[in-house]
């Protein structure tokens, strides 16, 4: 072993790692360049486009207006990014949705008083078919793909049995604040939304679980299931922990719907391949291993601003899928070779290694920030 | 690999050569191509047929035969059938190859189908009614009507198609049969069925509508319409008469696509209101207006003048709201009449060729009436559906409960 | 080499999961049969028979079409779209008249290759999961058929349609000529070279890589077969519509049913391992139970509770057990062996 060993003396006398080398502008440039990094470069370009093409857009009121109603589906690719960094898929998320939504106008109905226990036994039956979801894939070992999509059949079936395929109505009007509410008098931006609240508390708890143990194991168990395995800890729980947060998403989603949309069994139609493009737009690899649980929600922000900025330019609503998926596919090929890239040691700094680190002929890179660990 | 390049190209050979096959008799059909190879023409344009259109047109005020108080039973006269060759006393196995039950309108008919069924197998006039629901599919369902031909032991066909063009040679197999043949809601490209039930159709719909806007609002204001399929002809006619009737009035008219998703409708609207004032919604089905109206709300704007349809969450918003608004409809009632058409048929009596039922829109004087009868009933039902004098009404309705 | 022998002696007792699939089928026939005499009817009659195969013949195409993907380790989303454009360009082409039939195929057949290309450079080339890039290409055609085409399109002369409406008894012509493109897509995976590096690259790319094997290649025969497969299955449904319709292809949910059939007939969704026979086992599953289902007039929305439920307990039966490996590389079977390899 070499250079690079805690026990060498002359280690100290080494120049410092490339990646602390550069001030924070340097840091931010590096971490914009990764895909992890450049959704939020997309999400600027994109709000700009908007603002150009509808200037009411960029009004404080109107914008933060905005960010309240991509609450729901941002909220949705959180979940959505604890499962696909697993190395898995979650096509239940429409499914838990309009079952939640469902649920809420059926049960509460006219009475405020039940808002509340309805709501507890909205979370439980969310994290109940997290549950089912984690047993089918790690227990029964069927692929998370499959289970998740009887999962989907199921509860859409089961809904629309028990409902007669339409929803009694909207339920009481307190419930249905949470979703539709705002912060009145707000300086500036005039009204803060309840969803935007909670997105921002949902989003501040995601990262803080990804850096705990949680979240670390869960990208080395995507990485590397075998290795993740071998090196102790439950993959169940783990697995069944990721797909639990997938569900809740998708139930908070639900909950924040009612109040935007109101209770239809089509309401949330679409969500999880809504959430797997954002997703996979803000970087996260499918496959799992990679990815920045927040680039995932900014993927949300990107294709909702996308869907504004058509609407916007007048552009014919049909035209919206092609757009949709040229994006996603050029998105993801630039994010894929990016990630690559970061792997390998580009060449001018291989030579500069060389010519400073004299003491070793080891041209090992430092890896550049944003592409190990989902380090935030 | 000579030997499986070779394998290959002979397996594509004989691939294309058995696809080619096919052809032995040289009958060339009329190629009926009624739409142009893509291109930018405004998709309206192919949909749109003025003669249909002026029919409709004038059948919006049309007299119509039969009792005003049981609608489902009224028509327009015309051409009849002849259908003494049918009568009987024998009781009637009826097979129902149903498009689907996917939307609440569906669902609702469904349930006022199966209550008036309940009545005619009191009666006796049907035995039985054996249904296949096709899931919105069409080969499903030609696959299904091709199983009631050959396994179903049929004594009368009623087909509610999914889609016109398509099911077609379908319709026309289960009339050589020789039984016969009730079709409702959408229509097919023939006319061997022994009736065709509808209302009037979606021109009279889009005319209703259009004028109610145009005659509210002002040159140069804006309508956002909201649709919610493309290439569903039911509602593309209802657009196509809507579209051409605002041109005319000088009304700006943008349409959008929302798959009935009332997220999809708030946003859209709300992402309209952003760029603009909006003076008008126009809608080609109820589903999901109150999203639309809430996105006015939100925004803290008036309400726009506006067309629903007779669901019931449209009516209770409107009144709640008291906005300006109408309430046009596809008479769900006309879930009744095909079995209706039944008794007819085995008492030997005539019944209409093309059955046109009437399509009368709500308007607000009429609102409130409706409102109380169908009080109990969930959003999702819709006021003009006629069961009033079924058995098991109210509880069956608002139960919900899919046969 | 005798020592790996061995066990595939032994192996060759063992029941595959080939084999359960077919039993699952068994079993689902017999329940089948039990429930469609309880409702009065034969469930041997020409009428159902017809009924369960006319079903198989197109989602058939398209699971077939969808093993070879998933075999090579990608997926393909965009089946139901290839399925409607085809449908519509066909009918567009032939307008009705049988001389344009032939063209009409041809453009067909050369659009879902140009299509299946595509997905294929995107995956291999370009580096992105199946699931995005057909999800990508999925959305692209989505968007131009919602301009382009606004109801049905098109007509398919009464000499096309006698391949969609033309049995042999109650076995329709349709169902034949899907169980010859079978055929051949067996002899594809077991006898030629690029068919053992479909199983190479979907097993491990890049020990694949490695060993040589330019794994763009497999890649893409795999994609274009299953695209040009997929324009087939809407050549078939413009036969049995007789006209072009661009949305026939979403009508069917063809996308997750023919996954859902591949994953039941025992291929493992991450690639490698699989084959054929047995996803042909998972579409007549499918074909069976549905029939049954609407046959005993269950209702349609439990018939999608019913078909969720069996999915996932099916796969999670044999999903613990070893599945058949590839065949080895130094074994020059003939085709009856070949067959039989497929079958075990």
């Amino acid at each position: 072993m070499t250079s690079l060993s805690t026990l060498d003396p002359e280690r100290s006398a080494r120049p410092p790692l490339r990646a602390h080398q550069s001030g924070l502008m340097g840091r931010a440039a590096a971490a914009a360049s990764t895909p992890g990094g450049a959704i939020f470069l997309l999400v600027g370009v994109l709000l700009v486009a908007t603002i150009v093409a509808n200037p009411n857009f960029g009004d404080p009121g109107v914008l933060i207006r905005f960010l309240g109603r991509t609450a729901p589906i941002a909220i949705a690719a959180i979940g959505q990014y604890f499962v696909i960094v697993a190395g898995e898929f979650d096509l239940s998320m429409a499914a838990v949705v309009s079952m939640q939504v469902v649920l809420a106008g059926n049960l509460i109905g006219d009475d405020p008083g039940r808002v509340i226990p309805v709501m507890c036994l909205m979370l439980v039956l969310g994290a109940l078919i997290g549950v089912l979801n984690g047993l089918g894939t790690t227990v029964l070992l069927v692929p998370s793909f499959i289970v998740t999509l009887g999962m989907m059949l199921a509860l859409n079936g089961i809904v629309d049995y028990v409902t007669g395929g339409a929803a009694a109505g909207n339920p009481v009007d307190e419930f249905r604040e949470i979703g539709r509410g705002t912060i009145e008098d707000v300086p500036v931006v005039d009204v803060i939304p309840y969803p935007l609240i909670i997105l921002t508390v949902i989003a501040v708890a995601a990262v803080w679980l990804m850096r705990r143990p949680f979240g670390r194991s869960l990208i080395a168990a995507g990485d590397n299931p075998a290795a993740a395995r071998v090196a102790g800890g439950s993959l169940v729980w783990l697995k069944m922990r990721a797909f639990v947060l997938s569900s809740l998403s998708a139930t908070v989603a639900g909950i924040l719907l009612v109040g935007y949309a109101g209770v239809h069994p089509s309401v949330g139609q679409g969500y999880e391949f809504a959430a797997i493009t954002a997703v996979v737009l803000g970087g996260v690899l499918l496959g799992g291993g990679r990815g920045w649980v927040l680039s995932a929600a900014a993927g949300a922000f990107a294709l909702e601003l996308l869907f504004t900025l058509l609407t916007a330019l007048g552009i014919e609503s049909t035209w919206r899928d092609t757009v949709q998926g040229v994006i996603i596919i050029v998105a993801v090929a630039l994010a894929g070779r990016a990630w690559q890239a970061g792997r390998r040691p580009s060449r001018s700094a291989r030579r500069a290694e060389a010519s400073t680190d004299s003491s070793t002929g080891s041209s090992i890179q430092p890896p550049s920030p944003g592409t190990t660990t989902g380090d935030s | 690999m000579r030997r499986s390049k070779f394998t290959a190209a002979l397996g594509v050979a004989a691939a294309v050569a058995v696809l080619g096959a096919c052809s032995t008799d040289d009958t060339v059909n009329d190629s009926d191509d009624p739409s142009g190879d893509g291109g930018e023409t405004t998709s309206s344009e192919e949909w749109f047929v003025q003669a249909d259109y002026d029919e409709q047109d004038a059948q919006r005020d049309a007299t119509f035969e039969g009792p005003a108080e049981e609608p489902w039973l009224q028509y327009i006269d015309g051409e009849m059938t002849d259908t003494s060759a049918f009568a009987t006393k024998d009781p009637q196995k009826v097979c129902f190859s149903n498009a689907s039950i996917s939307n609440p309108w569906r669902q609702t008919g469904w349930i006022t189908m199966n209550q008036q069924l309940e009545v005619l197998v009191e009666n006796n006039v049907i035995s039985e009614m054996e249904t296949r629901d096709a899931d919105d599919d069409d080969n499903t369902q030609i696959a299904d009507i091709d199983y009631f031909i050959a396994e179903g032991n049929c004594d009368v066909f009623i087909i509610s198609p999914n889609s016109t063009a398509a099911m077609t040679p379908a319709v026309e197999r289960a009339c050589e049969t020789g039984k016969p043949v009730i079709v409702f809601d959408r229509g097919v490209e023939t006319d061997c069925a022994t009736t065709f039930i509808h209302p009037i159709g979606g021109y009279a719909w889009g005319i209703d509508t259009a004028e109610y806007l145009i005659e509210n609002l002002e040159e140069g204001d804006k309508v956002v319409a909201l649709r919610i399929l493309p290439g569903v002809d039911v509602l593309e006619t209802r657009w196509a008469a809507a579209e051409k009737l605002f041109d005319e009035a000088g009304i700006e008219a943008v349409d959008y696509f929302t798959g009935a998703d009332p997220a999809e409708i708030k946003k859209i609207m709300t992402d309209e209101l952003t760029k603009g004032d909006v003076h008008g919604v126009w809608m080609d089905a109820g589903d999901g207006a109150v999203a639309a109206i809430e996105a006015f709300e939100d925004q803290g704007v008036d309400y726009p003048v506006m067309t629903g349809e007779d669901e019931m969450s449209f009516l209770r918003k409107w009144e709640e709201t008291g906005l300006n608004g109408l309430a046009p409809v596809y008479s769900n009632f006309q879930w009744r009449t095909p079995l209706l058409a039944i008794e007819k048929i085995v008492n030997g009596e005539e019944i209409p060729a093309e059955w046109v039922l009437p399509q009368i829109p709500i308007t607000e004087d009429e609102r409130s009436d409706y409102l109380e009868a169908n009080d109990g009933m969930p959003d999702g039902h819709y006021a003009k559906f006629g069961g009033e004098d079924l058995p098991g009404y109210p509880e069956v309705w608002q139960d919900r409960i899919i046969p | 080499m005798t020592a790996i022998d061995a066990p595939r002696t032994r192996q060759s007792r063992r029941l595959t999961s080939t084999g359960i699939v077919y039993l699952v089928l068994l079993f689902t026939i017999i329940l089948g049969t039990i429930l469609t005499a309880a409702h009065g009817r034969s469930f041997f009659s020409t009428g159902n028979i017809s009924a369960i195969l006319t079903f198989t013949s197109v989602l058939g195409f398209i699971a077939i079409g969808q093993t070879l993907v998933i075999l090579v380790g990608s997926l393909d989303l965009s089946v139901p779209f290839v399925v409607s454009l085809s449908s519509v360009v066909a009918g567009g082409v032939m307008a009705g008249q049988s001389g344009q039939v032939a063209p009409a195929v041809l453009a067909v057949i050369a659009l879902s290759a140009g299509i299946g290309l595509v997905n294929g450079l995107v995956v291999s080339r370009l580096r992105v999961h199946g699931f995005v890039a057909t999800l990508g290409m999925a959305l692209i055609i989505s968007g131009y058929l919602a301009t382009n085409y606004q109801g049905s399109h098109g007509s398919a002369p009464r000499s096309f349609r006698l391949v969609g409406a033309t049995q042999i008894g109650p076995i329709p012509v349709s169902t034949l000529i899907m169980l010859g493109c079978a055929f051949l897509a067996i002899v594809v995976l077991r006898r030629t070279r690029t068919g053992h590096h479909i199983y190479a690259v979907g097993g491990n790319n890049e020990v694949a890589r490695l060993s040589g094997v330019h794994t763009a290649v497999p890649v893409c025969v795999a994609h274009v077969l299953c695209s040009v497969l997929c324009g087939l299955a809407g050549l078939l449904l413009l036969a049995r519509l007789s006209v072009g319709s661009p949305t026939i292809g979403s009508q069917g949910g063809y996308d997750l049913m023919s996954i859902a059939a591949v994953v039941l007939g025992g291929t493992l969704l991450a690639g490698g391992k699989g084959n054929i026979t047995g996803t042909l086992g998972g579409v007549a599953i499918f074909a069976v139970m549905d029939q049954v289902m609407s046959v005993i007039e269950v209702e349609s929305f439990l018939q999608d509770v019913v078909r969720g439920l069996v999915i996932v307990l099916a796969v999670a039966v044999y999903a613990r057990r070893d599945i058949e490996r590839r065949p080895a590389p130094f074994e020059r079977p003939t085709g009856l062996d070949a067959a039989l390899q497929e079958a075990r």
